[in-house]
């Protein structure tokens, strides 16, 4: 695997290698994800981008460890946060770390929040649980959280619950608790989805200020190139629970080398711009658990080979820093 | 068909079909269970005038809340106007009589963002698709069945689908079925409620592409309702921008796009997500959120918001000024 060399030196915090994640269905086993390798470097943001069933919402659950079991399972590969294995973590061990290390920004700011607890008390959770601190202090802190996601009149509206927030402000006590025991890994599982797009915005630049405040890995899940684009520093392409592409992100854009990506950019419309007519990626996302022997995408790809139906194809370097999973770079 | 590069004064040549002028609708807010009291008014639209042209589309973009939906549903006569008239083919549909009204209903369609609750999981494909005709149209089980083959056809389904149920199909698919039931009834005007943002990526284009052929095809005109402004840049040849129920910007797409004169719609295109990394976007982020419609500011409704605001802005409304043939903007700058 390549990692980034160029611009960001500062030290690996998260190091994913063949990961593995398998639900048993009475359809069969449904690979979710099937061998995801990554690292991710303090201060650095990394894009996972990928449709639904791509398996990147699997990957995020996995890291934070909490795929159900059963069905699911992670059946192999490491995930090491500053060299230690998650995997490996009995429950307990791994509750102490979760929130603490390692913290989650949920899509959707209407059911991740408890609708019968107060905002503070929320944030206050997290805090609580990782800390051994005295009451009076945790107050403190949650106040200082709130101001740091721009919630204006944090005094009072500490008191205040879900329903008396707007979406976006709701989404700002989300990020709060995300950050609120100052984690060196922040999962962001598309946090602007629904949200305005003036809102989205504010968000984002948020989410930046935070990041580089802190020196935190920041981990972006989308189904947006928009996002990557305007975020990311890193991209990897998921499809059909493997990474098919990862690089740079301009390289990404510059020369998409797997033809999925090649056909996702091309499909999105742009708004700098006029476009005739949009290219199309025929038929749907495969189902996981009946997956065809050779490249998924291989039904949908514009540039099928023989091989392609066969074999999964071997990840091939494009640049030190890219690298596409396509028969075409052999 | 015209197309996005057309000069405005081309474009008007093509036959309004719909016509909004002045369209309001004003929803109460009561206090008490028993004897309920009016105690204010949410201003929802507040002043709508558009046109649908034949054959061509108008987007309609603004945040939740900006009375696009509202908008939308007095088209589709799901909601009574407050104030202002709607005319199809010059007529006025709210003096028309009840043969005229079902004529209107039947020549204006809709399909909905989510295409999960939009069809009933009961009905097989073919009586989904057939509904429409059965209430609208005389005809026999033979031309029918045959209609529907068509309209499967069509939407790039085929015709052994008719016997399915809609769980059986994805999203993408779904979309496609509530197209061809919109379709089926040979409608002028489909209304099209984000018909594309709760489909993957990947299915977008292709429901996006569909949309414009079988708009060629059929000859009817949209009227586009969205949040994503590279969709809107896509699809529509006329764009309205939507602020509080208020059209604060009006124009042809690229036009539009190209001398967005609104403070709005620049805070709206510097907000939306690049194509590509190395696109520098203005710093143009608005603070704060959309004031409630209840209770909507004075003068201008944006100025608590927009970054060139003046003395006035507060106080006076402001004025509906042409810049270009068919692009007009409510600004106190112009």
């Amino acid at each position: 695997m390549t990692t980034s060399t160029t611009e960001n030196t500062s030290p690996v915090v998260l190091q994913v290698d063949g990961l593995k994640t398998y639900f048993e269905t009475r359809w069969g086993t449904v690979r979710a994800v099937d061998g995801v390798s990554f690292d991710l470097r303090r201060g650095e943001t990394l894009g996972i981008v990928g449709e639904s069933g791509s398996g990147k919402s699997v990957t995020m659950l996995s890291l934070m460890r909490l795929i159900p079991e059963p069905p699911g399972r992670i059946v192999d590969g490491q995930i090491l946060l500053e060299g230690q294995d998650l995997v490996q973590l009995s429950d307990k061990e791994m509750s102490e770390i979760r929130g603490s290390q390692i913290a989650l920004i949920i899509q959707d700011p209407m059911t991740s929040l408890n609708p019968v607890f107060s905002i503070g008390n929320q944030v206050g959770e997290a805090i609580k649980i990782h800390q051994d601190i005295p009451k009076r202090t945790v107050v403190q802190q949650v106040l200082d959280v709130l101001r740091k996601v721009n919630i204006p009149a944090a005094e009072t509206r500490v008191r205040d619950y879900p329903h008396q927030m707007s979406g976006g402000m709701r989404q700002r006590v989300v990020g709060a608790i995300g950050i609120s025991c100052e984690p060196i890994v922040l999962i962001a599982d598309e946090p602007t989805t629904s949200l305005d797009v003036t809102i989205q915005a504010q968000y984002l630049k948020l989410l930046k200020e935070l990041q580089e405040a802190s020196n935190i890995g920041l981990i972006f899940i989308t189904h947006d190139f928009g996002i990557v684009a305007k975020m990311c520093d890193r991209v990897a392409v998921m499809y059909a629970g493997r990474i098919v592409e990862m690089g740079d992100v301009r390289d990404i854009f510059n020369h998409p080398s797997h033809p999925y990506t090649e056909a996702l950019l091309s499909s999105v419309p742009k708004l700098e711009e006029d476009v005739d007519r949009l290219y199309s990626i025929e038929g749907q996302p495969p189902t996981l658990h009946d997956l065809p022997p050779g490249c998924p995408f291989a039904p949908r790809c514009q540039y099928v080979m023989d091989k392609c139906l066969e074999t999964y194809p071997s990840q091939f370097d494009v640049s030190d820093s890219h690298y596409a999973a396509c028969w075409r770079l052999e | 068909m015209t197309t996005l590069e057309a000069n405005p004064m081309t474009q008007t040549t093509s036959e309004v079909l719909l016509e909004a002028s002045g369209l309001k609708k004003h929803f109460p807010v009561t206090k008490g269970l028993l004897i309920s009291k009016v105690t204010g008014w949410i201003k929802a639209v507040d002043g709508v005038s558009f046109q649908i042209r034949a054959g061509e589309t108008l987007g309609i973009v603004g945040e939740s809340g900006c009375g696009k939906s509202t908008t939308a549903k007095m088209l589709l006569q799901l909601e009574e106007p407050t104030e202002g008239t709607i005319r199809y083919q010059g007529d006025e549909i709210h003096n028309a009589t009840a043969e005229q009204r079902r004529a209107y209903r039947s020549s204006v369609q809709a399909v909905f963002q989510d295409p999960w609750s939009s069809l009933n999981p009961r009905m097989r494909v073919r009586d989904l698709i057939a509904e429409p005709m059965v209430i609208n149209l005389n005809l026999s089980r033979r031309e029918m069945q045959d209609r529907v083959a068509k309209l499967l056809n069509d939407v790039g389904l085929s015709s052994y689908h008719a016997n399915l149920y809609p769980h059986e199909f994805s999203g993408g698919q779904r979309q496609r079925l509530a197209i061809a039931r919109a379709l089926s009834v040979e409608p002028r005007v489909i209304v099209l409620d984000e018909p594309v943002s709760a489909l993957d990526v990947s299915i977008r284009a292709q429901i996006m592409n569909l949309l414009m052929d079988l708009q060629n095809e059929y000859n009817v005109s949209y009227l586009l309702i969205a949040h994503h402004l590279a969709t809107v840049r896509y699809m529509c040849d006329w764009v309205a921008v939507m602020y509080l129920g208020q059209i604060v910007e009006y124009g042809p797409t690229k036009e539009l796009f190209d001398n967005a004169s609104h403070p709005y719609t620049k805070a709206l295109m510097n907000a939306a997500l690049p194509s590509h990394p190395d696109i520098e976007q203005e710093e143009m982020i608005l603070t704060g959120e959309v004031p409630s419609p209840l209770n909507p500011p004075e003068g201008c409704r944006f100025h608590p918001r927009c970054p060139f605001v003046m003395d006035r802005c507060s106080r006076d409304i402001p004025q509906v000024t042409e810049l270009e043939p068919g692009h007009v903007v409510s600004c106190h700058l112009y």
